[in-house]
């Protein structure tokens, strides 16, 4: 339809194929560019304008509603003293927020679980979407293997992964064979890298396909050529395959990013309420706020959080751009 | 490949070149299945070990994991054995799990109708919505549009720790808080289907609509005629994605419902795992059905579905 009518679109109106670049030139300017010569505006036009417009109107309204207005008012809150007096005291409770102590370890602790997660599902997933890239036995299998994580709700296997990870659990009686020291893992500063671990399961399939479906629009023919020209397949993978993958990698980093944040779900069903001090996240920091309706905090926090989000989805997409720009010429 | 190889002559390198390229390739492969086969049982050894104790009488689970959860189990009266031991196959197949949850303590099972009561609304609506809210982001191009379009982007990305405090600000002004419409309305009205139908819709040649346009037919029958046919498989693929976003909920119940009675089966378990641990293994694998059960059926849809999803700009 308009918006990437002009360029998706043959005379013919078959979809044309697009290579990932051009896909990306298409939505970048998706909505800047129109036909150059000004047509004048038909009756259909305005049908199509405001028929659809009304179509729109249920999502917008709701999204309004619960999302948009509500966030406004979060931005007034985050600037008075208290819901009752509403005394107006500007940036006071970002500066009490950001200096108390549990939100600045809830911030140490879910910044570092990202840091160390994010990359590493990243690397795992493009790894396996390699290895299943390839024409190796069971591929749909393994394919399926991989994905079925993502289905299972983290609260029926939380019970396993208590199993394992207590201190009398079996990775403890595992190590323990080759003389190691047990350690009460959700209740040491290792719990992190359970989590991590957690984490990986639930989340590398789902990148791992991103992966796979990118490194199948790899165009083929550019491929053929390369290793006409006798390029070994590293420099294929390094030089051709990797640059297509650029935009899907910015993506990849996005969801997990997102998903990282949806790990205290994990912690919560394994620990409740009270984990381990280097698992205390930010949502945990929050259902405290939440338990003492601390609306002022909750709001400070919350926009604070906004913000930096922002930013990194900004500075990501900007770096999709910028890639993404190298392909089309 | 070196340059030695490369200064003989042409037969000759041709013999001496491709088996080395053969031999690195059959080394890759190897590697490449290796690396898979250890994924794959890492991968599926929890949800495996998971069904399998679902088969174990009580006695067993606590002769087994008793020393995991001896704090937490109820009384000390079974043998309880030193370490853990983990177990794939039950010593002998017992239904008494399923038996006890099924017919004997209908607490588990109403959580899991809390669950499916919470989460089928919120598929069906937000579908219907976010495709109605599709169909008018792609059928016409415009500036407001766009930025519309972008905030939903923007919104959709925006984590739980953001969203939940505007929610918990409207469900308190409606006064709908420790209702069901606290989880349902904003779940509803959620983004991310607009986005994945829009990213599809909008592929469709505008020369389709143009033409049913053309044979008179309005808006209404153009959505319903032309767009919604085509995107059947789509909408069946954000579908599932709902699913199991919203299955696996687990920070709107905590905050938005206050009496656990109303507590979907996602967060309820964590109690019962502290708990009857004897009967965890059951109520977890219940839970997975569900979400197996669409996996078996439209894991095609759902790779189709996590596809679209790649590339955030539409």
């Amino acid at each position: 339809m308009p918006q990437t009518g002009e360029q998706s679109v043959s005379e013919y109106g078959i979809p044309k194929k697009r290579f990932p670049g051009k896909k990306r030139e298409n939505a970048r300017t998706a909505h800047s560019r129109r036909p150059r010569i000004k047509r004048k505006r038909t009756k259909r036009d305005l049908i199509a304008q405001w028929g659809s417009t009304l179509f729109m109107a249920p999502s917008v309204i709701g999204v309004l509603l619960f999302f948009v207005i509500p966030f406004c008012v979060v931005i007034y809150y985050s600037t008075l003293n208290n819901p009752i007096a509403k005394e107006f005291v500007g940036l006071e409770n970002f500066k009490l927020v950001s200096s108390n102590e549990a939100f600045r370890n809830a911030v140490r602790n879910s910044a570092l679980f990202s840091v160390i997660a994010v990359p590493l599902a990243v690397v795992l997933s493009l790894i396996l979407a390699i290895a299943l890239d390839n024409k190796i036995p069971f591929r749909t299998q393994f394919r399926s293997f991989f994905l079925s994580p993502m289905m299972v709700p983290v609260a029926s296997v939380v019970l396993i992964w208590q199993v394992l990870f207590d201190y009398n659990g079996a990775f403890n009686e595992l190590i323990g064979k080759f003389g190691l020291e047990k350690v009460d893992y959700l209740k040491s500063d290792k719990a992190i890298f359970v989590v991590v671990v957690l984490f990986l399961w639930k989340n590398l399939g789902y990148n791992m396909i991103l992966f796979l479906a990118a490194l199948s629009s790899v165009p083929q023919d550019i491929i053929e050529v390369a290793t006409l020209e006798s390029a070994t397949p590293r420099q294929i993978f390094f030089k051709i395959k990797l640059r297509y993958l650029a935009s899907t990698m910015v993506f990849v980093t996005i969801m997990s990013l997102i998903n990282s944040f949806k790990i205290f779900r994990e912690v919560y069903l394994l620990t409740t309420d009270y984990p381990y001090e280097t698992i205390y996240m930010l949502q945990h920091y929050m259902n405290n706020k939440f338990r003492k309706l601390d609306y002022q905090a909750l709001s400070a926090g919350a926009i604070m959080m906004s913000l930096v989000m922002i930013v990194i989805i900004l500075i990501l997409f900007a770096a999709d751009h910028h890639y993404g720009k190298d392909l089309e010429g | 490949m070196s340059a030695r190889m490369e200064n003989k002559g042409r037969h000759s390198r041709r013999a001496l070149h491709i088996s080395p390229r053969k031999l690195k390739k059959a080394i890759f492969m190897t590697l490449a299945t290796g690396v898979c086969t250890f994924f794959a049982i890492l991968f599926l050894t929890p949800i495996v070990l998971t069904i399998t104790n679902s088969f174990m009488a009580p006695s067993e689970i606590s002769a087994n994991y008793g020393s995991v959860f001896a704090t937490t189990s109820s009384g000390g009266r079974q043998f309880v054995a030193e370490r853990v031991n983990l177990k794939f196959i039950p010593d002998m197949v017992s239904f008494s799990q399923y038996i006890t949850v099924l017919f004997k303590s209908p607490e588990y099972l109403l959580k899991f109708w809390n669950s499916v009561f919470l989460v089928v609304p919120i598929m069906i609506f937000q579908l219907l919505i976010a495709a109605l809210a599709a169909y008018g982001f792609a059928r016409y191009d415009g500036k407001i549009r766009g930025v519309i379009f972008f905030a939903y982007i923007i919104l959709m990305l925006m984590p739980y720790q953001v969203t939940l405090v505007p929610n918990y600000l409207v469900s308190e002004k409606l006064q709908i808080l420790d209702t069901y419409w606290a989880i349902w309305l904003p779940g509803i009205f959620s983004p991310f289907s607009v986005y994945l139908i829009t990213k599809y819709m909008n592929r469709i040649p505008t020369s389709l609509i143009e033409a049913a346009q053309m044979d008179g037919a309005g808006e209404w029958k153009i959505f319903t005629g032309v767009c919604m046919p085509l995107c059947k498989g789509i909408i069946f693929s954000t579908g599932i994605l709902v699913f199991i976003d919203y299955w696996n909920m687990v920070e709107q119940p905590l905050i938005l419902l206050s009496d656990p009675e109303r507590y979907p089966l996602s967060v309820y378990l964590s109690k019962i795992n502290a708990g009857e641990i004897s009967l965890a293994f059951a109520v977890a694998t219940i839970y997975m059905i569900p979400t197996l059960l669409v996996f078996l059926y439209g894991e095609e849809y759902l790779v189709e579905g996590i596809t679209y999803q790649g590339g955030v700009k539409a």
